[in-house]
């Protein structure tokens, strides 16, 4: 109880400090992000007082106290007011982000867990038969995958099975003149939209994972109680994966939530290249556009879905290793 | 400079006899250099790493004289394919795309060794502080760095870079400084916690030498493989990043670069008009210069392993 208390108080003290970087963050810029937001604003017709203090919160204003901005940019992001968007005009920032955020979370989510287990069994395996292809293949593949920016991994797949070979759609999550609905026809269509995505994610990411579930792997085959289990005559099989194997998975997870902010980061970029609908695709448009209330919002939306993760990993660690409780 | 006093002429001969004791240490950095090379070099993949980013440095140095073109002049026929005055042919503006590969070398390893070396220079200052220091300010500490290795990297360099709009180099590597030291901040304070105790320090502390001197002069010179090793990892980490930030148009985008190279060949649709060319080559280069600072870490990573052994089952 105490364990989960602590983390729930890190977690709060954390999600803090991410939402006061991002009342900062604009602050501490050169020139004034509000004046130049609201005077695009001001292009799509007459800003309301209510628009314009909601803009200004966010964005900061060069006169009040800047106590008072903080206490009502506080007040705007528990009410998930996050202004208007400009570039989207006059839908809010919180509605963008809305409609944007499930295709990033079941994309980058799905492909995560993907990764994992597969580079999870590719490590386990690449550390059992040490020395053998079955190590040096996934080990060099893998270190030289992971070299690749998303981007490039996204526009070869892009160019060579989307244009010349004209297997894969090349842009969007789902077919021109179909719109989002729950029927097998609908999510056949995004599934098969969402496989050049997840595959360049799944590239790029797995590597890593295989690194360093070996390494940790490599670590544990010393201990004693792996010699006692293989000195008792267990199976090969049983004492690479009851034996080893558990206890190596332990420390690879604590990566995991490390590493999903490298993924998400990979993900936006990925997502321009598809154009593909989500959270990576809007902040592009938004940073295209100058569109600085969308921007901020979605840097929060974004940030906080990272703290999450974390969170849930760290609770999740807790469970598994009871050590780790005290 | 002052001429000392006869009444401190005692201490003085202890400062000069002192500084003649620490000459040989002042050379041996450059043997600690020809070491670590050595040991580098003695291992395989970290030979092949020496040798790709060799490859990749001389590039960079002598872009003006081995690019047939300069890498701006757009008097050439536009999307020409390949050709004997142009081995990769020319881009959509009539640019010829060897020469920008060849320029595009300067820019990426500008930027991975400034913004590592930067990168570095933050991560031990803090990490090593931190790691030897007890005190409140340590959780502090503890408390920001984690909240920079957890806050998503790439988001926060794309926002920090629409404000600073096309700043540049200069904007694109103090953005990813700010962004990439704390990972290796992390990993040299656990190793500076357990140098911490050792006998040497003790013997430093007892002997009245400042904790400046204690970390920097004694501590730091145990963790040369570990310090070199987080160069690589934050050079490869911002060439990588550099390059998505060009690709997304961040910065200035008339810049001579592999990411800039990307950024164009999608807007002027290479995809659609087949020039494969113009998406392979700058992305390669991207890949394996990254690949080669990786590779060059496994000849670190046996460097520097044993110690972190010790220090793991302390």
């Amino acid at each position: 109880m105490r364990f989960l208390l602590t983390k729930v108080g890190l977690l709060a003290l954390t999600l803090w400090a991410a939402i006061t970087l991002n009342f900062l963050l604009p602050r501490l810029m050169p020139g004034s992000p509000a004046d130049a937001a609201i005077a695009k604003l001001a292009q799509n017709g007459p800003v309301s007082s209510a628009t314009r203090a909601s803009i200004e919160a966010q964005l900061g204003v060069p006169t009040g106290s800047m106590f008072d901005q903080y206490l009502q940019y506080l007040g705007n992001v528990a009410r998930f007011d996050f202004g208007v968007s400009y570039t989207f005009f006059p839908q809010s920032v919180a509605g963008l982000v809305g409609a944007a955020l499930p295709w990033t979370l079941v994309l980058v989510g799905l492909v995560t867990i993907i990764a994992f287990i597969a580079g999870t069994l590719l490590g386990v395996l690449a550390a059992w038969k040490r020395g053998t292809w079955l190590d040096t293949l996934p080990t060099v593949g893998g270190t030289f995958a992971s070299a690749f920016p998303y981007f490039w991994t996204a526009l070869l797949l892009l160019f060579f099975l989307g244009y010349v070979a004209g297997w894969f759609p090349t842009s969007g999550a789902y077919g021109r003149g179909t719109s989002p609905e729950f029927s097998a026809v609908f999510l056949l269509d995004a599934l098969y939209h969402s496989i050049l995505p997840a595959t360049t994610i799944l590239i790029t990411s797995l590597g890593g994972w295989i690194l360093g579930m070996r390494s940790t792997m490599i670590n544990t085959l010393g201990d004693d109680y792996v010699t006692f289990a293989e000195a008792n005559g267990l199976r090969p099989r049983t004492v690479a994966i009851r034996y080893a194997a558990r206890n190596a998975i332990l420390p690879n997870l604590t990566s995991f939530g490390l590493a999903l902010g490298g993924v998400v980061g990979g993900s936006l970029l990925v997502e321009r290249v598809f154009n593909y609908p989500g959270v990576g695709y809007l902040l592009y448009t938004a940073v295209v556009n100058q569109d600085f209330p969308l921007m901020q919002g979605l840097f929060l939306i974004i940030t906080i879905s990272v703290l999450m993760a974390n969170f849930i990993v760290d609770i999740l660690y807790g469970i598994l290793d009871p050590r780790t409780r005290r | 400079m002052t001429v000392p006093d006869p009444a401190d002429r005692g201490t003085h001969a202890v400062m000069v006899a002192r500084k003649q004791a620490d000459a040989p240490a002042m050379t041996s950095p450059l043997g600690v250099v020809w070491r670590a090379v050595a040991t580098i070099w003695s291992v395989p993949k970290a030979r092949v790493g020496v040798a790709l980013l060799g490859f990749f440095v001389l590039l960079a140095v002598f872009a003006p004289l081995i690019a047939p073109y300069d890498p701006s002049d757009n008097g050439f026929g536009r999307s020409e394919d390949f050709s004997a005055a142009h081995w990769m042919g020319t881009t959509a503006a009539g640019q010829d795309v060897l020469s920008q590969i060849i320029h595009g070398a300067s820019t990426s390893v500008f930027v991975g060794f400034v913004a590592g070396l930067l990168s570095t220079i933050i991560a031990v200052t803090i990490g090593l502080t931190w790691g030897y220091l007890r005190s409140i300010t340590g959780d502090v500490i503890n408390f920001v760095v984690n909240l920079f290795l957890v806050i998503p990297a790439l988001p926060l360099m794309i926002v920090i870079a629409a404000y600073l709009q096309n700043g540049g180099i200069g904007m694109i590597i103090f953005v990813v400084v700010i962004t990439g030291w704390a990972w290796g901040a992390r990993v040299l304070r656990s190793q500076t916690q357990s140098l911490r105790s050792r006998d040497f320090v003790t013997a430093a502390v007892f002997s009245g030498d400042s904790p400046a001197r204690i970390v920097f002069r004694e501590i730091l010179p145990n963790m040369t493989s570990l310090i070199v090793g987080s160069f690589f990892g934050a050079a490869t980490a911002a060439i990588l990043a550099e390059a998505g930030l060009e690709f997304l148009g961040l910065g200035d985008s008339t810049t001579i670069s592999w990411g800039t190279m990307l950024f164009w060949a999608q807007n002027s649709n290479a995809l659609l008009t087949g020039q494969w060319i113009l998406l392979f080559a700058p992305g390669l280069c991207i890949s394996l210069l990254a690949t080669s600072l990786s590779l060059i870490n496994f000849g670190v990573d046996g460097l520097s392993n044993p110690r972190l052994r010790e220090g793991a089952n302390r």
